[in-house]
């Protein structure tokens, strides 16, 4: 076998025939879905979230063998590691795990819907915090001081990432 | 003139299609099996086109120059063309639009908005695409309307049934189907639905992009009063289409779009319109891609639409019965032949379809994997996607057993 059917390793047919993470959360901290509405590979990440890290991660859908096996790299990568650490997880470290990297363009999309969604839930998680946090404050405090650390900045940051990942 | 076409001459007919003998993925021969979105062109079609812009481009209906009536004549002929090739009486009923999409959407906007109104209900089918759904819903939100649907069975064929439950209410104003489904294959009863319309005095409105380049279509006997189909899909250009629609309907139809050629005088705060069909062209048409379209026609004309239709059903035919074997396949769609075109949708058990395409397209055999945008359907099949290989004239067994070959390799890699 040779060219673009070379992807299809005994690793990414073992993640998709057996993903790992996957399922569902009771009563998730946050929960986020996306979908790629050309292919109609279909993603939901819970989250439960304990202080400063992310103590379970799971996710559903429906999603090719490159969506399945990628979903599952990252949930394990996740899974334990503190908000901020989420936060700089890059497609490179998913594409890298997996052997992907030189992944066509069209198939990018299937391989970074979870991250898009994971750092959709994340500045979703932060947003939500970001204002309980103002909540309790005066107008005008720097939000900055909250419990979550984040910023109107860092989500905005957040966000276009998600938007810019393919 | 159409003349009787022997298995062997559609194989003769793969050297006027350049892009067959081409090379995908270093080495391998190309099989194109996706022609259900798009089929490929033509030296007639291609060196027609080339011809309007090489030796007479020219604007057309105006100027009064040579170059300018060699274009309106070669644009005004293929609507005489289109009349023939489908069965219309009056060239004037006949608008080139952009495909059948556009098509659609004119019928929603220009007749539907005058004629549709709070609770009225507008009917559709589960197996439609898009875009004989979406213009609907448009008009529906707007209007306060109801879009019903009739249901597919697990044959995937159409439920009668519910098409008599939505007329007996009094409130439908107009049925809108396709004559054949994109998905399934699926060749609807259009002389039937269109009877039950009648019996209520519904109109009807038949997406023929599916059809009208598998088999003979005869739209005058056919007892519609709107007709769309594009040309892409039966070897013409993209971007050129045709809207049919009853003369004393399309009279009746406010503008589409307005501007220059739709009118005949404009003053500063009115205009009155134009003749038909030119009220419903507004601005420079597609004229290369309407000329295009024209030897598109020409060609499969030469071959015979019945012919097209006995050689796809030969093609389909050895396709289901080998792609049977596959172990782990599943093949949706009418098992009759002969209630289906040249396309079979189908799914491994346990792998999504974006990765059968992609370890297919290894092989360098292109099919189709995805919703086909059609995913109310989808949705009622419970998959998110399926696999879809369609064929067209040029295709041959040996197409079918190249995708068969890669078949097997999806079901080995993930060894279903």
């Amino acid at each position: 076998m040779s060219g673009n059917a070379d992807i299809y390793h005994e690793m990414i047919v073992d993640y998709s025939r057996n993903p790992v993470n996957f399922g569902k959360i009771e009563n998730p901290d946050v929960t986020f879905h996306d979908s790629n509405p050309l292919c109609g590979d279909s993603i939901d990440i819970d989250m439960k979230i304990d202080g400063e890290a992310v103590s379970d991660i799971k996710f559903h859908g429906k999603g090719c063998a490159i969506c399945m096996a990628c979903s599952s790299v990252l949930t394990e990568i996740a899974k334990g590691k503190s908000l901020d650490d989420v936060r700089q997880i890059d497609k490179g470290d998913i594409l890298g795990e997996l052997g992907l990297e030189h992944l066509q363009a069209v198939r990018i999309k299937c391989a970074l819907l979870s991250l898009k969604v994971l750092k959709s839930a994340l500045y979703t998680y932060l947003g939500s915090h970001l204002a309980e946090d103002a909540a309790g404050k005066t107008a005008g405090t720097d939000a900055n001081d909250g419990g979550s650390g984040a910023t109107a900045a860092d989500i905005d940051r957040l966000k276009e990432e998600a938007a810019g990942l393919y | 003139m159409q003349r009787t076409v022997h298995p062997d001459q559609f194989e003769g007919l793969r050297r006027d299609f350049p892009i067959l003998s081409r090379r995908v993925h270093g080495d391998k021969p190309l099989t194109y099996l996706d022609n259900a979105a798009t089929t490929q062109k033509p030296n007639q079609v291609i060196d027609t086109i080339s011809d309007y812009y090489r030796n007479y481009n020219a604007n057309i209906h105006r100027a009064v120059y040579a170059l300018a009536e060699e274009a309106t004549d070669a644009y005004e002929n293929v609507r005489g063309k289109v009349a023939e090739f489908v069965n219309i009486g009056n060239k004037q009923e006949i608008v080139f639009v952009r495909g059948t999409t556009e098509a659609i959407n004119m019928v929603a906007y220009s007749w539907g908005r005058d004629n549709v109104g709070r609770d009225d209900i507008i009917v559709t089918t589960e197996y439609e695409h898009h875009s004989n759904i979406v213009p609907w819903q448009l008009l529906a939100q707007e209007k306060g309307a109801r879009l019903e649907y009739i249901r597919t069975d697990d044959n995937g064929e159409l439920v009668l049934d519910d098409l008599d439950a939505h007329l007996a209410t009094g409130r439908v104003k107009i049925v809108t189907f396709s004559m054949m489904s994109n998905v399934l294959g699926t060749i609807t009863d259009t002389a039937e639905i269109i009877s039950r319309c009648k019996d209520a005095g519904v109109p009807t409105l038949v997406d023929g992009a599916q059809a009208v380049p598998h088999m003979k279509v005869d739209i005058a006997n056919m007892g519609c009063d709107f007709f769309a189909f594009s040309g892409h899909k039966m070897l013409g250009p993209t971007g050129v289409g045709v809207l049919w629609v009853r003369k004393e309907i399309l009279d009746s139809m406010r503008p589409f779009h307005g501007g220059g050629d739709m009118i005949r005088e404009v003053h500063k705060h009115e205009s009155t319109w134009n003749d038909l069909p030119y009220k419903f062209e507004a601005g420079t048409p597609n004229i290369a891609d309407v000329i295009g379209l024209g030897a598109a026609i020409d060609y499969l004309t030469a071959i015979g639409m019945e012919n097209i239709r006995k050689h796809e059903i030969d093609l389909t035919s050895y396709a289901l019965e080998r792609l049977s074997s596959v172990p782990g396949l599943i093949i949706y769609g009418p098992k009759d032949i002969n209630r289906r075109g040249g396309v079979i949708s189908f799914n491994f058990r346990s792998v999504h379809p974006h990765d059968v395409a992609q370890i297919v397209d290894d092989s360098g055999v292109s099919i189709r994997s995805g919703h086909h945008c059609a995913q109310v359907l989808m949705d009622k099949m419970d998959v998110a996607a399926t696999s879809r290989a369609s064929f067209y004239i040029y295709n041959t067994r040996a197409d079918v057993d190249a995708l068969m070959e890669s078949l097997k390799t999806v079901a080995r890699i993930f060894k279903t």
